[in-house]
C-alpha cells in the first residue's frame, strides 16, 4: 500500500491492523501478565486475611466497617475511617464523598464525627485526628493514623480485658510506611489489628 | 518535616527518571529510526497489508490515523452495546448510547474520561478487548505523531514523513507491552490484583458482608499509567487499594506516568542530531513542572478553606497511607501528563489546589504531557516562542534549520486556538441554554456555588486536553456531557494532530538553512525562559477570566 489517495483502502487496513492489535493487546497481553501473576497468587488474588478459623474474612487491601447492623462502632474493634463507598466499605462501589472544601455538608458531618468519636473514645474533641474526620478518596481505605489507633487503645484494652501494652503491640505490627522512610506516610492496617486482637482472644 | 519529606519523595522519583530518561529515550529513537524490522512485525505487517517500506505523505498519515481511529471508536462502540452477550460481562447490562459513544470516544482519543462508575458498568471482556486495547494503541498514536513532527524537522527536502502503520506496530511491539509486562509484575508484586474470578462475597469480622471484586487490574494499570491514559479499573482510580496499594507502588505509578513523556525529549534530540535541543525542551518541561508541583503542595499542606480548617488538614478525598505529599505528586503528574488517574479526589482539594490541575490541563499538557502529545505540544509552542523571538530582532524565524513561515506560523496558531475554543464554548453552552443549564444545575453539579461551576470548567478543560480526570462530584452521565464532553475530546485530539502531521509535512518538505549569526539559539537557558514565558503567557491570557469566577473566587 503505498499511500492511497481515497480513504478506503487505509480503513481496510485499519480493520485488520485492529482486529491484530485486539489480539495482541486486548487478549494475548492481559493472558500473559495473568500466566505471570500466578507466581504470586496470594497478592494476586486480592491479598486476603482469614482468621483463626481459616475462613476468610476480608482483604488486608481493604478497609471494613466494625459497626453492628445500626452504624453503631462495636466497641472491642479498633474503627475504620468514615467511608462515601456505598453504605460503607462497599467493595463494589468504591467512592470519595467528592464535597468540595466549601460545602456545608462536609462542614456538618465533620462536626458530627468529632462529636460522635470523642464521645466513643471519651476524649476532649479537639484530640480527634483529622483521618478519623473525613472520608477518603476510595471510601475503602485500610488504614488510620497512628495517632488515630493510638486514641482508641484505651477503649480497645477495657473492652477485651487486655493491657494498653498488648493492644499497641498489636498496632505496631500491623503499622507500615512509609516505604523507604519517604513514599507516602504512616499508616495503621485496621483489618490486620482487628484480626490479630480476635486471635489473641481465640 | 512534612516538607522535607515531600521533597524527598519527589527527589526520589527524578533520581529515577534521571537514570531512565536516557536509555529510554535513545531506545525509541532507535525504534523510530530503525531500518530493520522485527520477525513478528513482519508476521504482522502481512496480516495487515501494508509495505514497511514505503513511506507516506502527510496527507496520506492523516488518512491513515483517522482511519484507525474511526474503526476503534466503533469497536469500542459495539462492544458496550452488545455486553450481555459477551462473556464475563459480570451479569451486566448493554451500556446506553450516549454513554458508549462517550467511553468509546474518551478511550480512543488517549483521555479516558469515565462517565461511568466501572465497578458497575463494565465487564472483564469490554475491559480487555474494548478499553485495555485502546490504551496500548491510542497511546502509540500519540507518539507517532510526535515522531512524525520530529522527522519533519529532522529530515530535509523529503515529501514523506514515515509510515503511520510501522509506527504504531513498532511503538505497541517494541516499547508499550515490553515495558507494560515489567511495570504489571512489579504492580503485582505490590498487591495489585489480576485475575478473573469475578468477585467474592465474605463475612467480614463485624459479621457484615464484603464483595471483593476480582479483574485483570494489573495488566490494565501498567499500560493506564505508561501510556498515560488513566482510566481506572475502579471507579476510585489509582485511590483504590487494589489498584494502588502502597506508598512506594504509587511512587512507582508517578514514574510509570513520567518515564515515556520526560525520555521523548531525549528521543527527539537524538533525531534532529542535537541533545541539547532536547535538553532546551525537557528544561522549559521541568521548570513548569516543578513549580506547579510545589505551589500544589504548599497550598494542600496549608489545608485553607471551611472544611479542612475545621478537620485540622486537607484529607477529605485523600488515603491516610498517601498523606497529602504522594496525594498532590500524583495528581500534578496526572494532569501535567495527560493522564487523569488520580490517587485523591481532586473535587476534595482545596480551593486553590483545585486551581492547579485545571491549570496543568490549561497549559495544554506539555510539562511533560502525554505520550507523544506532551512533545508535539511543546514542539509547537518553541515555534511560537521562536517566532516571538523573531518578531523581537526583526528576522525570519528558525527552528532547528527550517523557516517557519506564515503556513507554520499559520498551523502552529490554530493549533493552540483549538483547546481553549472548546473548553470554553463547552462551558458556556453549559450554562448559556437554558434547558441544558436546568439539567447540568439539577442533575450534574454535585456541591453549590462557584465550585460547582469549577467541577463544569473542570470537565471540558479534562476532555478537550484530552486528560480525562474529573471533579468526580459532577454527574456526567447524561445526553449533555456525555455527547459535549464526547465531541470536546474527538475535535480537542484530532484537529491538533491534522494540524501537527499538516506542520511535519511542510517541514520535511523544506530544505535546512544554515545557523548564522542572527539565528536564535533554541539550546540555551535564554530559550528556555522564552519558551517557559510563551506557555505561561499564552495559558494565562486565555483562561483567567475563567478561572477567575471559578477556583479564584472559591479560594481567594
Amino acid at each position: 500500500m503505498s499511500s492511497p489517495r481515497t480513504t478506503w483502502p487505509h480503513v481496510l487496513v485499519a480493520v485488520r491492523a485492529l482486529l491484530v492489535m485486539t489480539v495482541l493487546c486486548g487478549i494475548a497481553y492481559p493472558l500473559l501478565v495473568t500466566g505471570l501473576a500466578r507466581a504470586m497468587p496470594a497478592r494476586a488474588d486480592g491479598s486476603l486475611v482469614t482468621d483463626a478459623d481459616g475462613a476468610v474474612v476480608g482483604s488486608s487491601l481493604l478497609g471494613q466497617s466494625f459497626t453492628d447492623a445500626d452504624g453503631a462502632a462495636l466497641p472491642q474493634y479498633v474503627q475504620s475511617r468514615p467511608s462515601a463507598a456505598g453504605d460503607g466499605y462497599d467493595a463494589a462501589a468504591s467512592s470519595g464523598s467528592n464535597l468540595g472544601p466549601e460545602n456545608p455538608d462536609l462542614v456538618a458531618a465533620i462536626e458530627e464525627r468529632r462529636a460522635a468519636v470523642a464521645d466513643l473514645e471519651g476524649v476532649d474533641p479537639a484530640d480527634v485526628p483529622v483521618d478519623a474526620l473525613t472520608a477518603s478518596a476510595s471510601g475503602l481505605d485500610p488504614h488510620i493514623s497512628p495517632e488515630y489507633a493510638d486514641l482508641q487503645v484505651a477503649r480497645v484494652a477495657r473492652e477485651r480485658g487486655l493491657s494498653a501494652v498488648e493492644v499497641r503491640a498489636v498496632i505496631a505490627d500491623a503499622t507500615t510506611g512509609p516505604d523507604l522512610g519517604v513514599l507516602g506516610q504512616e499508616s495503621v492496617n485496621v483489618l490486620e489489628v482487628n484480626v490479630a486482637l480476635d486471635r489473641l482472644a481465640g | 518535616m512534612a516538607g522535607w519529606l515531600a521533597a524527598a519523595q519527589v527527589l526520589a522519583v527524578l533520581v529515577v527518571l534521571a537514570a531512565l530518561h536516557r536509555p529510554l529515550g535513545d531506545w525509541m529513537a532507535h525504534v523510530y529510526t530503525s531500518a530493520t524490522d522485527l520477525r513478528v512485525e513482519r508476521g504482522l505487517y502481512r496480516l495487515i497489508g501494508v509495505d514497511s517500506r514505503s513511506e507516506q505523505t502527510w496527507r496520506s498519515y492523516v488518512r491513515s490515523l483517522l482511519a484507525f481511529s474511526l474503526v476503534s471508536v466503533l469497536l469500542v462502540y459495539l462492544l458496550q452495546r452488545v455486553q450481555t452477550w459477551l462473556p464475563w460481562d459480570l451479569g451486566l447490562p448493554a451500556v446506553g448510547q450516549h454513554l458508549s459513544f462517550n467511553t468509546a470516544v474518551s478511550f480512543v482519543t488517549n483521555t479516558n474520561w469515565q462517565s461511568y462508575s466501572p465497578d458497575v458498568t463494565l465487564g472483564y471482556t469490554v475491559q480487555a478487548l474494548g478499553l485495555a486495547v485502546q490504551n496500548v494503541v491510542s497511546a502509540a498514536v500519540g507518539m507517532a505523531v510526535a515522531v512524525a513532527l520530529v522527522r519533519g524537522f529532522a529530515r530535509r527536502r523529503t515529501g514523506t514523513v514515515g509510515n503511520f502503520w510501522v509506527d504504531l506496530t513498532r511503538g505497541v511491539i517494541r516499547i508499550l507491552l515490553p515495558l507494560s509486562v515489567l511495570a504489571a509484575v512489579v504492580l503485582i508484586a505490590g498487591g495489585v490484583i489480576q485475575n478473573w474470578a469475578g468477585s467474592t462475597d465474605v463475612t467480614t469480622l463485624a459479621g457484615g458482608t464484603q464483595s471483593i471484586p476480582g479483574g485483570p487490574v494489573a495488566s490494565q494499570e501498567a499500560v493506564k499509567l505508561l501510556g498515560t491514559n488513566g482510566g481506572g479499573f475502579f471507579n476510585a482510580n489509582s485511590a483504590h487499594p487494589f489498584e494502588n496499594p502502597s506508598g512506594w507502588v504509587s511512587a512507582f505509578q508517578v514514574v510509570l506516568m513520567l518515564a515515556i513523556p520526560v525520555s521523548l525529549p531525549r528521543t527527539f534530540g537524538r533525531m534532529v542530531g542535537s541533545a541539547r535541543q532536547g535538553y532546551a525542551i525537557l528544561g522549559a518541561m521541568a521548570a513548569i513542572f516543578l513549580v506547579s508541583l510545589t505551589l500544589l503542595t504548599v497550598v494542600e499542606m496549608r489545608g485553607a478553606g471551611t472544611a479542612p480548617e475545621l478537620a485540622g488538614g486537607a484529607m477529605e478525598g485523600k488515603e491516610q497511607r498517601f498523606g497529602i505529599a504522594a496525594t498532590t505528586l500524583f495528581g500534578s503528574v496526572s494532569t501535567l501528563t495527560s493522564t487523569g488517574a488520580v490517587n485523591g479526589m481532586h473535587d476534595s482539594f482545596t480551593a486553590l489546589g483545585g486551581l492547579f490541575p485545571l491549570l496543568n490541563m490549561m497549559f495544554g499538557e506539555v510539562a511533560p504531557g502525554g505520550v507523544g502529545s506532551g512533545l508535539y505540544g511543546m514542539l509547537v509552542l518553541a515555534v511560537l516562542a521562536v517566532f516571538v523571538g523573531g518578531l523581537m530582532v526583526g528576522r525570519t524565524p528558525e527552528y532547528l534549520g527550517k523557516k517557519l513561515g506564515p503556513r507554520e506560523i499559520k498551523l502552529a496558531s490554530l493549533y493552540i486556538l483549538v483547546t481553549p475554543a472548546l473548553v470554553l464554548v463547552g462551558t458556556a453552552l453549559s450554562f448559556a441554554i437554558p434547558a441544558v443549564r436546568a439539567d447540568v444545575e439539577a442533575t450534574s453539579i454535585w456541591n453549590p456555588g462557584v465550585h460547582g461551576f469549577t467541577e463544569v470548567l473542570y470537565a471540558f478543560t479534562s476532555a478537550a486536553n484530552n486528560n480525562g480526570s474529573a471533579f468526580a462530584g459532577l454527574t456526567a452521565n447524561t445526553p449533555w456531557f456525555n455527547s459535549a464532553l464526547g465531541v470536546a475530546m474527538l475535535l480537542g485530539r484530532f484537529v491538533p494532530i491534522v494540524l501537527v502531521l499538516a506542520l511535519a509535512g511542510s517541514l520535511a518538505a523544506q530544505d535546512k538553512a544554515p545557523a548564522t549569526a542572527g539565528t536564535l539559539p533554541t539550546h540555551r537557558p535564554q530559550f528556555v525562559g522564552l519558551l517557559v514565558g510563551v506557555t505561561v503567557v499564552v495559558t494565562a491570557l486565555t483562561y483567567f477570566p475563567v478561572l477567575a469566577l471559578g477556583p479564584l473566587a472559591e479560594g481567594l
